[in-house]
């Protein structure tokens, strides 16, 4: 499908501006893994701070990154499925909405004025161009859908009165609906909690209550990355195994969509087992929820298996009878057509099996006292969304930037290894972090370089010594990975141009197909989610405002241990003290 | 549907609730329980160990900027192996998380709010307590130690 020169432009920068970003946080990465280990060790190197380091990881890389690049894949997914042209007054508002929001963010964290990590939990607190940033970037990424998706899905629904929505744009709009429900309570800490106390409106705030809205949409936002994945896996994975590809079930995965829609709410409390101030009943039901959730990425793992195999022996009648020979007949390392594109996704695949079964540990109530905030919990979701999730954005952002550029994929071959790099690298990176959390408490978020992991310190402990520099060679290859993606990505973008700009996706049909009309009423869906979510926040948020909190904390800033206010005051006073000394000298001479 | 994929989801939820079962089991069951809301003790302002008997004791710990006060300022405590301790957290400042390696013992200071947990330490040695959320440019070096003896 042809596109206008606007719209060309628009989705080539909302692939490309967050994969530069992206640059800084994979560096960033890399340097983490070298101060933990001690390989660094000072509070910062070449201007900026660890912490400030991490929080740039944290937010480029699941925020930033994620946020604007979905946005873009999305946009190409409705306007190819539908067929409908994208509205360029409304993408322009967008995109403005989200580069502004983000230099505004990276504008603060840059300047170590909001070193506050991507959770921004209070007391500690940053400047008001961080809150305003973020908001607006989530904000901007919330008008395509509205204005613009949403209207075009209606039209192509008057045209096509019996036909259901295309499943890509069908698990789209959940991942969509799903985003705008989880804004809500994040967007209620933002403006109402962290902004005022930032712009100094008022003195004093609730952590707890911050900390319960922040993880109302700090769980379901990992579904907002993963779905966009989960419909490249059924929509476009079979077609790239095989030209006479296709889907197992197309009902299937419509109801891991609308499972996803309903259990992701539910379960952010399992994010706060260790917290204080809330009744250990509403942790339990959440926990519940969170293995119902499990269940969708279980009848994926299903769908996709089953496709792979339908599709290669669609291509490959001798091998009808095989159980498991034909797995070794799928296209692991080759460059013809688009079949580069399915090491991507395989090594995504092999990467989220580990993280789905760490991410059950993880959410298995008392069995999470044992991995809390080690380092167990990075390791496991750098195989979620530094695996599955990220491999098949770089698959699309490398596919479509050709389509749109009309170029060749240059450097195929390093563009095939690059996933098996970073595979081979995660393993390393991965089980080092988690064996390392469990076994021995290895803990995350810390620049353990200069204490716990440097043989001059008093706090040495000689037995993260192993796991760390394991982390290290891990990283290494992560990097030599992303390198060589990066590479691949650059040339395609600015190699001459061999046809039309196009957006288009290798989309494959469904093998099993059925009206499901149930399943396809979203409307309905979506209240149901409503009301499930709501209920379920109901008494943790009334804990977390009303019973478990005996007072509100005053404002702090992460250099100096003493409040804001206090900071504020007190650095007045020395000034007024300095001040009258300089008058009384100028008033004896 | 066809048949696989029937006996498939039904495989999966019956593995699921086999694992939630389990868990249940564990909390009620065997008592290995998370920590829970406390309203009945108010956020303290100094960290205290208080011996109430034979190896039994109640701990107050005050997690700061940036060290763990175990007792009126320490950092370090001791106590006799067989110790049961009803441990009581809170923060004076920020969000910290308090970590006794080797035991079951993980929860976030909030200020605000009090945590509470019970650790019977059996074996004796040294038990690091690590802070293990960022809590401002010291972080890396907020920790204590627990020695059984
Ligand atoms: C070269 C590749 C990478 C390396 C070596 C790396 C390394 C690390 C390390 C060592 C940490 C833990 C730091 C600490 O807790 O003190 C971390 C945290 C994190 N990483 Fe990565 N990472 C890489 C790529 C990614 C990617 C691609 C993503 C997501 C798309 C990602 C997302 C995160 C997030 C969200 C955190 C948590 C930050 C926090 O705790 O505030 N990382 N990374
Ligand atoms: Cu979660
Ligand atoms: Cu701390």
């Amino acid at each position: 499908m042809q596109v206008s020169n606007a719209i060309k432009f628009i989705i080539l920068t909302e692939i490309v501006f967050p994969t530069l970003l992206l640059v800084f946080g994979i560096y960033h990465g890399v340097m983490q893994v070298l101060y933990r280990a001690g390989v660094i060790k000072a509070e910062s190197f070449l201007g900026i701070d660890y912490y400030q380091g991490l929080t740039l990881h944290g937010v480029i890389n699941v925020i930033v990154f994620t946020t604007i690049f979905i946005v873009g894949f999305s946009n190409a997914i409705v306007m190819y499925a539908l067929k409908k042209p994208l509205r360029e007054k409304v993408q322009w508002i967008a995109l403005g909405m989200m580069v502004i929001g983000t230099m505004m963010a990276a504008w603060a964290m840059f300047t170590g004025r909001a070193t506050v990590l991507y959770t921004f939990y209070p007391p500690l607190i940053a400047h008001w161009t961080f809150y305003l940033g973020a908001v607006l970037l989530v904000l901007g990424s919330l008008v395509p859908f509205f204005f613009d998706w949403i209207p075009s899905a209606i039209e192509w629904k008057r045209e096509n009165p019996d036909q259901k929505l295309p499943l890509a744009v069908f698990g789209t709009f959940v991942n969509f609906i799903l985003w705008t429900i989880m804004i809500v309570p994040v967007a209620v800490e933002i403006l109402f909690q962290l902004l005022p106390l930032s712009l100094g409106l008022v003195d004093e705030i609730n952590p707890l209550l911050a900390r319960t809205l922040f993880w109302f949409f700090g769980h379901p936002v990992v579904y907002f990355w993963l779905l966009p994945a989960y419909v490249a896996l059924y929509t476009i994975l079979p077609k790239i195994v095989s030209e006479k590809g296709k889907l197992y079930s197309d009902p299937a995965a419509r109801l891991a969509f609308i499972l996803f829609l309903i259990f992701s709410l539910p379960v952010g409390l399992h994010h706060q087992f260790t917290d204080p101030g809330i009744t250990n009943t509403w942790k339990l039901i959440h926990a519940l929820f969170t293995f119902g959730v499990a269940l969708p990425s279980m009848i994926t793992a299903f769908t996709v298996a089953a496709s792979l195999e339908y599709s290669v022996k669609a291509e490959h009648p001798e091998l009808k009878n095989s159980k498991f020979y034909w797995w070794t007949f799928l296209p692991y390392m080759r460059l013809e057509g688009n079949k580069w594109m399915f090491s991507y996704f395989f090594a995504g695949l092999v990467l989220f099996f580990f993280g789905g079964i760490t991410g059950i540990v993880n959410a298995s109530y008392n069995v999470n006292l044992v991995v809390h905030n080690t380092a167990y919990v990075p390791g496991h979701f750098h195989t979620t969304v530094g695996g599955l999730v990220l491999l098949v954005f770089f698959a699309m952002a490398l596919y479509m930037v050709s389509k749109l550029r009309g170029t060749e994929v240059k450097f195929k071959g390093l563009a095939v290894l690059a996933p098996y790099f970073w595979m081979q690298g995660m393993f390393m990176f991965s089980y080092a972090m988690m064996v390392g959390g469990v076994i021995t408490g290895f803990p995350r978020r810390t620049n353990t370089g200069l204490t716990y992991l440097n043989p001059d310190s008093p706090l040495y402990r000689p037995e993260w010594v192993g796991y760390a520099q394991l982390s290290v060679v891990g990283g290494v290859l992560l990097g030599i990975g992303f390198l060589f993606f990066f590479i691949s990505l650059m040339a395609t973008l600015f190699a001459p141009k061999v046809r039309e700009s196009v957006v288009e996706f290798p989309f494959a049909e469904a093998y099993h197909d059925a009206p499901a009309p149930m399943l396809n009423n979203l409307k309905t869906w979506t209240v149901a989610t409503i009301i499930l979510a709501v209920l379920s926040y109901i008494p943790p948020l009334y804990d977390a405002s009303v019973r478990g909190v005996f007072f509100k904390s005053p404002a702090y800033i992460e250099k100096y241990p003493m409040p804001l206010k206090q900071l504020q005051g007190s650095e007045k006073n020395t000034q007024e003290k300095e001040l009258s000394k300089a008058e009384k000298e100028v008033a004896q001479r | 549907m066809d048949r696989a994929e029937k006996t498939g989801l039904t495989f999966a939820i019956i593995l699921l609730l086999v694992f939630f079962s389990l868990i249940v089991y564990a909390a009620k069951g065997l008592k290995i329980d998370i920590p829970t809301c406390v309203t009945d003790v108010e956020p303290f302002q100094e960290g205290k160990l208080i011996k109430h008997g034979e190896k039994r004791y109640e701990l107050h710990i005050l997690a700061r900027m940036w060290f763990f006060d175990f007792n009126k300022g320490a950092t370090e405590i001791k106590i006799p192996a067989g110790s049961t301790v009803d441990i009581f957290v809170t923060s004076k400042d920020v969000v910290h998380g308090v970590h006794i390696q080797g035991t079951d013992f993980n929860i976030m200071a909030i200020p605000g709010t009090v945590g509470y947990m019970r650790v019977k330490f059996e074996k004796p040695g040294v038990y690091h307590v690590v802070c293990h959320e960022f809590c401002g440019v010291g972080h890396h070096a907020m920790q204590g130690k627990i020695i059984v003896e």
